[in-house]
């Protein structure tokens, strides 16, 4: 058993400040086993959400040390003896109290995904499917809706603004499996996905992707298929036969030099090789954990609005689609 | 005065788990206006953590399967104590119930023939159990609240609002039932978040809150199982019965806190992993009772050559039934050879080599290293009983999941889920509960809603009735010098863990019930620091008094069923008796607070029921004058 040091973020709508706590730490705890004590032995009405303490629910989300994380599933051992934990509220959401935070957002985007279309037709009992194909969307269902890759996501992170119109990693990843249903009887999933769930606002950072406790290829596996697919359907026989024509090495130089987060046009490609390899590794980015003492969470303690990213103060979005592991061929 | 908002529903389903989605489904398909109330956001209610599957006979797997064999499988699991007419109807609708789930958007894992797969679990005799993969209760909730959603998105077609006519209202806690005589008038609770109080006018309400397991020390259960329905019942005049019957796993984590009460699948035993006490013995031989001395080895030696020659060798005491090795465990513990955590040690890892470890037991080698930063292939784990599930619960009407009471039904109540009794007798089979939820949460959201029609006018709810319990809901904020709600319910896990556990006996229940009193008159005191804003101290002051009535409930109940069965053993009386197996214990509470416990005879069975056993089967659980 040890004391150790911990910063927990304690207020409301209104305002609110880290709290500095010495709490005893024993082996083999996780970050909400602290919380717990905390509000055993020192402040009985600490708020926070948790429910199974087995990485199974997502109730228990928060910022620890500026990551987004399941405190369930964030082991102490994971930490220097003698660092400060620093635990603070999803950031992305409206704070209610301490680390609760106001999750309507998700409910209501998860509102407005059209649901499951049955086949017309087939009886119950007689759904027949393989495997195989469950198994893509049987992915996407793993989603414990702890609503870490919306808080992460950037295009909501800090811009209140695109709420309206973005729905945000966890609800493209349900229009993926309703697409990648096998008898789904609605055919336009990633059509509604681009127009009316505001897919093209993603630029595959794939920030989504690095916090999924469920270890779900956000990015690889729903949005990116989504979004080439759309691509695919508004199909463009000049850039087509630009892909065919070109050779390789003109177009790899050329479409390097053009590509910007935001091409005006595709850029042709060879066969489906993208000017970029999208598979390198990229460092993971750092955030910056203290500044002296306090970690910048509020507009009151901070020099900018917004908390600390997570992927580091450092980053600047939008990202330079140079450094990413994927390249944007189409906007809309 | 207070300012109370207030809401006018049809129907009322006190829960968000499998079992009151799916009643809430039926109710708005019946065309009834309908609330679901959880505790938690929606979508985290406890049936998201069931891995195994839901038990269904559709004879995917096995052709052989139907539903009088999963009835037999049942009743055998709970010792032939269920109501025969829930367990027959559950082994009927189960299929259907499961086979509807896929037209809301479920995914099973499929046969090769593209069916809905099926796997063995213990107890069933073909493989019954519909899954997928491990997290076959995440997929059943999130099914059905889609389904709820796809049923809004409907609706805001029709009318333009997407809540028209059915609304969730999540993180609300109701905290009192509200009677207009003998029938539901209407519910009562708090919004966690803002702590304002909310009233639900509606004249039925169905209870789908879960188990009680929060009452324990060691227990697989989320924080929102403490027991809340079974106690909303108990004070609204509603019966619980069996409420002895608690399902405790043998093996449980005890430590590192970070994994404790997670199971840890029979299967490490099956596969070499061998139970030591902290002076490093190996106990299980010492424990062999006699009517297993012929089948169980009687040294290490003879034990081990049994995984590579079980033809020639007996079994070794560690595959004991689950009781006889929690039995073990319980003596090895209470005699102060157990560990500090107050388990014993199951190692596998001195046993089988790292690799053979990994390549049986995956999944659990992934758990303990990801939660715990434990090895299972290098270091011994550390368990011990865990409370996993209530048997016992809300006594219902089998068809309609009607609450019962004293002299008849309390009207307008209806209880489905892990809340009510009945069904499962003694004992649960793995899987019976998903289906369970489903099969009788349809029926409590169907024939609530067919209530509200033959009604003629709303039931009222009398004002004197709201004051009382909006002083009682805010009676721990007002005693600032209060007892510390966190202690107290420690010390009430205290008292359950250790004297009314896994292994029972007379002189500890006693000594159980005298300090449950304690405990009662101490809860009427705990105070609650802090304003009404998402205040979780505040909470767990209202909860522990429900806590407290249905641990009084369970108690009671043990010290007075003197056999062993199922859920429930007695170390005083080892045995089954096959008198206890024709009553069931009933519990109620008088208007003073005080539980009242009385014997009520099992429903008599139907004869076509009787005669899907043989009659030697029979034998080892009917009395004579039943079999004649
Ligand atoms: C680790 C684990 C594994 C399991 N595995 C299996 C398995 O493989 N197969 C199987 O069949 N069963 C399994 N079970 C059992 C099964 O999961 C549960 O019995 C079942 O999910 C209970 O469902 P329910 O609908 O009755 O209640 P729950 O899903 O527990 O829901 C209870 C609901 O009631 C709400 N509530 C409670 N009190 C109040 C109140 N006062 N006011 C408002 N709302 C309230 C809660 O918020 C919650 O929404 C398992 C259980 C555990 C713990
Ligand atoms: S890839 Fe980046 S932009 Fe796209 S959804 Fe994920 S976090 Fe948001
Ligand atoms: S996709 Fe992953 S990160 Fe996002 S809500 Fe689901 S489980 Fe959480
Ligand atoms: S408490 Fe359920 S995921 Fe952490």
């Amino acid at each position: 058993m040890t004391v150790r040091n911990f910063k927990v973020w304690r207020g409301d709508g209104s305002g609110g400040q880290l709290n500095d706590y010495q709490v005893e730490v024993n082996e083999g705890e996780v970050v909400l086993d602290i919380i717990h004590r905390l509000q055993a032995t020192q402040e009985p009405d600490l708020a926070c959400r948790w429910n199974c303490k087995a990485g199974k629910c997502g109730s228990c989300s928060m910022e620890i040390n500026g990551m987004p994380r399941l405190s369930c599933m964030t082991r102490m051992s994971t930490f220097e003896e003698d660092e400060t934990v620093t635990v603070t509220p999803l950031r992305t959401f409206p704070v209610i109290r301490d680390l609760v935070t106001d999750v309507s957002f998700n409910y209501e985007k998860a509102r407005e995904t059209p649901a499951f279309a049955p086949p017309a037709g087939v009886a119950p009992g007689e759904y027949r499917m393989k495997q195989v194909d469950v198994e893509r969307s049987q992915e996407f269902r793993k989603c414990i809706e702890c609503y870490l890759c919306q808080n992460t996501c950037h295009v909501v992170r800090d811009h209140e603004e695109n709420k309206k119109a973005f729905a945000g990693p966890r609800f493209f990843i349900r229009a993926a499996e309703l697409d990648m249903h096998p008898l789904d009887a609605k055919t336009d999933r990633k059509e509604y996905a681009q127009s009316a769930m505001g897919l093209g606002f993603c630029n595959i950072t794939k920030c989504c992707t690095e916090v999924c406790p469920e270890h779900i290829k956000i990015t690889d596996n729903a949005i990116i298929p989504m979004k080439e697919r759309v691509v695919d359907r508004r199909y463009d026989p000049l850039v087509w036969l630009g892909r065919k024509i070109m050779r390789r090495d003109e177009l790899e130089q050329e479409a390097v030099a053009v590509t910007t987060l935001h091409a005006g046009e595709p850029t042709p490609q060879p066969d489906g090789a993208a000017p970029i390899n999208w598979h390198r590794e990229i460092p993971a980015p750092q955030a910056a954990v203290a500044e002296g003492d306090k970690l910048p969470l509020n507009e009151v303690l901070s020099d900018r609005t917004g908390a600390s990213s997570p992927f580091g103060d450092e980053i600047e979005f939008p990202v330079d689609p140079a450094t990413l592991n994927y390249y944007h061929p189409d906007r809309d | 005065m207070e300012n109370i908002e207030k809401h006018e529903y049809d129907v009322v389903v006190i829960g968000a788990g499998g079992a009151g989605l799916r009643a809430a489904i039926e109710a708005r398909l019946a065309g009834k206006r309908t609330a679901i109330i959880s505790k938690s956001l929606f979508g985290k209610a406890h049936t998201v953590m069931a891995e195994g599957g839901a038990a269904a006979a559709m004879g995917n797997v096995n052709s052989n399967d139907n539903w009088m064999v999963h009835f037999r499988d049942t009743m055998r699991g709970g010792k032939f104590l269920n109501n025969f007419r829930m367990a027959e109807l559950h082994a009927k609708e189960a299929p259907d119930r499961i086979w509807e789930l896929e037209t809301y958007g479920a995914l099973f894992d499929r046969t090769k023939d593209g069916k809905i797969s099926q796997r063995n679990f213990g107890g069933h005799e073909y493989p019954r159990l519909a899954h997928v993969g491990d997290r076959t209760g995440l997929e059943l909730i999130r099914t059905l609240q889609q389904k709820i959603v796809s049923l809004q998105q409907e609706d805001k077609k029709a009318h333009g609002d997407y809540e028209a006519r059915i609304k969730v209202f999540a993180e609300t806690t109701i905290t009192e039932l509200l009677l207009d005589g003998d029938r539901i008038a209407g519910a009562f609770g708090y919004y966690r978040e803002s702590g304002n109080f909310v009233l639900f006018q509606a004249p039925a309400v169905v209870l789908a809150t879960g188990g009680v397991g929060k009452s324990y020390k060691v227990t697989s259960n989320s924080w929102e199982y403490t027991g809340d329905g079974h106690a909303l019942a108990l004070r609204a005049g509603a019966t619980l019965i069996n409420m002895e019957f608690l399902q405790f796993h043998p093996t449980g984590m005890v430590w590192p806190p970070s994994v404790k009460g997670i199971l840890v699948t029979e299967s490490v035993r099956g596969d070499g992993g061998i139970l030591k006490n902290s002076d490093g013995k190996r106990f299980m031989f010492d424990y062999v009772p006699d009517v297993f001395r012929k089948q169980y080895a009687e040294t290490p030696e003879e034990a081990d050559r049994w995984y590579t020659d079980p033809d020639n060798n007996r079994r070794p005491p560690e595959l004991l039934p689950r009781d006889e090795v929690a039995r073990a465990i319980n003596s090895e513990v209470k005699a102060g050879r157990g560990t500090k955590a107050g388990g014993v040690y199951l190692d596998i890892a001195s046993r089988r080599p790292a690799a053979e470890i990994l390549k049986r037991l995956p999944s659990m080698y992934h758990q303990f290293k990801e939660l715990a930063d434990v090895d299972i292939t290098k270091q011994p784990m550390e368990v011990g009983p865990t409370c996993h599930y209530v048997m016992g619960g809300v006594e219902v009407d089998p068809d309609t999941a009607a609450a019962l009471s004293v002299t008849g039904t309390v009207q307008g109540l209806f209880a489905a889920g892990e809340v009510s009794g009945g069904m499962h007798g003694s004992n649960r089979l793995g899987g019976n509960s998903l289906s369970d939820l489903l099969v009788f949460g349809k029926r409590a959201g169907e024939y609530a809603a067919a209530y509200t029609d033959s009604l003629e006018k709303r039931p009222a709810i009398a004002n004197a009735d709201l004051d009382a319990a909006v002083e009682t809901a805010l009676a721990p904020l007002n005693r600032a010098g209060g007892e510390n709600p966190y202690t107290l319910h420690h010390e009430l896990q205290q008292v359950m863990g250790d004297l009314v556990g896994i292994i029972r006996r007379k002189g500890e229940l006693e000594e159980s019930l005298a300090r449950l009193g304690e405990l009662k008159e101490r809860v009427a005191k705990v105070g609650a620091t802090g304003g009404r804003r998402y205040n979780p101290g505040w909470h767990l002051a209202l909860d522990l008094r429900n806590m407290l009535l249905v641990s009084e409930c369970t108690a009671m109940a043990a010290l007075e069923r003197e056999e062993s069965r199922g859920g429930h053993t007695r170390e005083d009386f080892p045995k089954m008796d096959a008198t206890w197996r024709k009553v069931n214990l009933v519990s109620s509470v008088a208007k003073t607070g005080e539980v009242d416990l009385t014997h009520k005879p099992i429903p008599v069975w139907r004869q076509d029921l009787l005669d899907l056993f043989e009659r030697s089967e029979l034998a080892k659980y009917l009395t004579e004058d039943e079999l004649a």
